[in-house]
């Protein structure tokens, strides 16, 4: 798939800003255009973009749209720090600069024909949402969906009526929990992986693309091989430390690998031995 | 490539080919010694060059000695590499204005007014070069920057005549022999013959130059000479570096208890990834002037021994001094051969010299070897 | 229509099960059903029943003073809810309401410890399904524990 044809990597180009939607108490989805109408965005699911906000700093921010519509590039961003707080406060029309897309995608092909399991937690399920778009226009070319989602509590859960819809697709289950509810939450409480015994899964049928904080990712991973996954159908996606996301800052080396342009999506069996390193 | 043939010419040409690699619009850089230590700079002619110095280095050491004759190339290498100006300390990468909310990228980059002539790049230095032209060239991406700048480059080549006592090139198989990767190369000849330089081409803009020079073939005995003095420098080396499967040893070992017995001296001070030819790593920073209307990117050189190095969201993955002199070490000598094919570690020795605790990474290499190597104590 | 034997004999937890043990738990069950907002144990009540899940969502929660009443986590359909009534002092730890209709199958607890305390082949095996059942449990609720959402 073509990308956005940039002489100098390192070069932003700037991005209007359309919309900006509020999902959570701390996270907001940000709807980004070409200055350029001429310009069009592609991407694959699971590729990133460098951000940059003006005179603030720049942030790998995963693409989080429709990968079948090029004239917008969409990013939900949970507001942490200085960088991502400038990022969120754009008012529309403001310029955004944008590098990219970067990385390897969701196998998103090598799932034809098969189930698809996506296990998001947090902020996870939006670098998953580009694979549930994909999946859901192209219904015929994959097996069952499954979505199991965690989040922290109710109020955080991202793309309530979006599950809500997903879930009314046929062969298609959509299980959420929280690891704190409340009275008035009639759902699930509990992490990820006690979702997976009301799943009906078929092992040796699925790829499983896994997206949330590494110790999730860690445990989730387990349950997976225990339901019978092989280390090849799972696949994850690996953060660390970005400054240019072309490999040349290294900062992102997660053992050999650059996360950058090796990832972020990772097959379970590349990096198995390395999840297990401490301080690597 | 062809067989060029070899000549010889009389120390007092050098300075005609500084002079004519000015005119031919080259910014000629190499060693010269400002201050108790032998450092690229700018070369006008023959007398900014170290006559008569050399080096004595050791772990954590370096001193400059008068040296008994006039060599001016009697030494090895000093505290910087050429990556000082082919992947510079800090570079703006662009500059942007701001009018309401938008902005746009000026185009108005900052390119060095020449190019440079590189005099005096060692064969270790000629494949720390050729190291880093994998990394910022022949990967995913190719980096401009360093593109215009090594490629514009002009490089003389000087066959090492003795070595350093941190010099471990021959064990890492580059040198101290120079084989290819110049426009020129030099051997340094000082006898009863006289002072005199056995030089050959290694492209036409190099045979060129040579050809500027007032020379004559070489004899068999010139050649046997300078071959020989080279030897003499490959013999002279005291330390190794044992690459047997060296990629498994550190991979297998990211327990070992010989990180523990590093980190207690390590300073993280960072010293050996800024001498380190081949150490590539930078950061980026964003500044604005006072109006906050124009902004600027700048690159500069960063470490993977720095606190912040592996920052995201709430920590640094690698706080430990053990995980950053781990993380150095395995990625020079193990995960480099994964990513670009090759070692990442030339032999200079001047991690070893530069280092204020005396680190050694041939020492630490074979403790993990000899230490059990699989993890065990 | 399953029988309760069925159901039994079918499910996971009493796989492998001698099948004079299983017709024991058949003996001692019953099917029950909560109506939503039930509570189906209450902590400090005597624990003399377990229940196994065939439909609907249950939550294992705490009442504080001055708060609401916390979910720590809810099981559905397939689970076990209870193991208090196999151990000493026999006492319900928490609360556990009915979220939805549930309907459950209700074994009898009480009769099965006194069989285990009769018959330790049969007392080892149940404690090894339960002390799996509150393995995963527990590591679950270690990871709930790390709040890994949360901002650093």
């Amino acid at each position: 798939m073509a990308t956005a044809i940039t002489i100098d990597p390192m070069r932003p180009q700037p991005y209007s800003v359309r919309e900006i939607t509020k999902e959570t108490p701390d996270t907001f989805t940000l709807q980004l255009e070409p200055e350029s109408a001429a310009d069009r965005s592609w991407f694959e699911p699971g590729q990133f973009s460098m951000l940059w906000t003006f005179g603030v700093g720049e942030l790998p921010i995963s693409i989080s749209g429709d990968p079948a519509l090029h004239h917008r590039l969409i990013y939900t961003v949970r507001s942490v720090g200085q960088a991502t707080h400038a990022l969120v406060n754009q008012r529309l029309g403001d310029s955004v600069g944008v590098r990219g897309p970067f990385g390897t995608g969701w196998p998103v092909g090598a799932a034809k024909g098969r189930d698809v399991i996506l296990v998001a937690g947090g902020i996870g399920l939006a670098p998953l949402r580009p694979v549930i778009y994909q999946v859901l226009q192209n219904r015929n070319d994959y097996g069952r969906l499954v979505i199991l989602y965690g989040g922290r509590s109710p109020r955080d859960l991202l793309y309530r009526k979006e599950l809500a819809a997903w879930a009314r697709n046929r062969e298609t289950q959509v299980l959420v929990t929280v690891d704190y509810g409340g009275l008035s939450w009639r759902g699930h409480v509990g992490v990820v992986t006690t979702l997976f015994k009301y799943s009906r899964l078929q092992p040796a049928h699925s790829v499983a693309m896994v997206c949330g904080p590494e110790i999730m990712m860690r445990f989730v991973t387990r349950e997976l091989e225990t339901q019978g996954l092989s280390r090849d159908d799972i696949y994850l996606s690996m953060e660390r430390n970005m400054k240019c996301a072309v490999g040349f800052c290294g900062h992102c080396q997660y053992g050999p690998h650059f996360i950058c342009k090796d990832g972020p999506v990772f097959r379970y069996q590349q990096i198995r031995n390395l999840l297990e390193k401490y301080e690597l | 490539m062809a067989q060029r043939s070899e000549r010889i010419f009389g120390a007092d040409q050098l300075g005609k080919l500084i002079g004519a690699l000015a005119q031919k619009g080259y910014e000629v850089v190499g060693p010269t010694v400002p201050d108790g230590a032998i450092v690229y700079g700018h070369v006008e002619s023959v007398e900014d060059l170290p006559a008569g110095w050399t080096d004595e280095q050791e772990a954590g050491r370096y001193r400059l000695k008068r040296r008994e004759d006039q060599a001016l190339f009697g030494y090895a290498v000093g505290p910087q590499s050429w990556k000082k100006y082919t992947h510079p300390a800090e570079v703006r990468l662009w500059a942007a204005e701001r009018q309401g909310g938008v902005f746009r990228i000026l185009n108005n980059e900052a390119a060095p007014k020449r190019p440079h002539a590189f005099l005096g790049v060692r064969a270790c230095e000629l494949a720390a070069i050729a190291v880093q032209d994998r990394v910022l060239l022949e990967d995913k991406y190719r980096d401009p920057i360093y593109e215009q700048r090594r490629r514009g480059a002009f490089i003389i080549a000087v066959q090492c005549t003795q070595a350093a006592a941190t010099c471990f090139c021959a064990s890492m198989g580059t040198g101290p022999q120079v084989s290819g990767g110049f426009d020129l190369v030099l051997t340094e000849l000082l006898d009863s013959k006289g002072h005199r330089f056995l030089a050959t081409a290694g492209s036409d803009r190099g045979a060129e130059m040579l050809t500027e020079l007032e020379s004559v073939p070489a004899t068999q005995e010139d050649h046997q000479e300078a071959v020989a003095s080279v030897e003499t420098a490959a013999n002279q080396q005291v330390r190794s570096l044992n690459t047997t499967g060296i990629k498994e040893l550190l991979y297998q070992n990211f327990e070992h208890p010989r990180w523990d017995n590093v980190a207690s001296r390590c300073l993280t001070c960072a010293n050996c990834t800024m001498v380190c030819p081949t150490c590539f790593c930078t950061s980026v920073e964003d500044v604005t002037d006072i109006t906050g209307d124009h902004a600027e990117r700048w690159r500069r050189w960063d470490s993977c021994f720095t606190q912040s190095f592996s920052y995201i969201h709430g920590g640094s993955v690698r706080t430990s001094a053990k995980a950053r002199y781990r993380q150095w070490m395995t990625h020079k000598l193990a995960s480099w051969i994964d990513q670009f094919g090759s070692s990442g570690c030339v032999g200079c020795g001047r991690c070893i010299t530069w280092c204020p605790v005396g680190i050694d990474i041939t020492e630490e290499v074979r403790a993990i070897r000899e230490g059990g190597g699989n993890g065990n104590p | 229509m399953e029988t309760l034997e069925h159901i039994i004999a079918e499910h996971p937890f009493f796989a492998g099960l001698d099948g004079g043990f299983t017709a024991l738990m058949v003996n001692c069950a019953s099917n029950v059903r909560f109506k939503p907002g039930t509570y189906i144990l209450k902590e400090g009540d005597p624990a003399n029943t377990f229940y196994l899940i065939r439909e609907g969502k249950v939550a294992v929660e705490v009442l504080a003073p001055q708060h609401k009443p916390i979910i720590v986590s809810t099981l559905s359909v397939g689970e076990i809810l209870g193991w208090s009534w196999l151990l000493p002092p026999f006492q319900w730890k928490f609360h556990a309401r009915a979220v939805d209709d549930v309907r459950a199958i209700a074994l009898d607890g009480k009769c099965l410890r006194t069989k285990c305390e009769e018959n330790h082949d049969l007392g080892y095996e149940v404690l090894k399904r339960f002390a799996q059942i509150m393995e995963r449990r527990l590591e679950a609720t270690r990871l709930q524990l790390l709040d890994v959402y949360a901002v650093r």
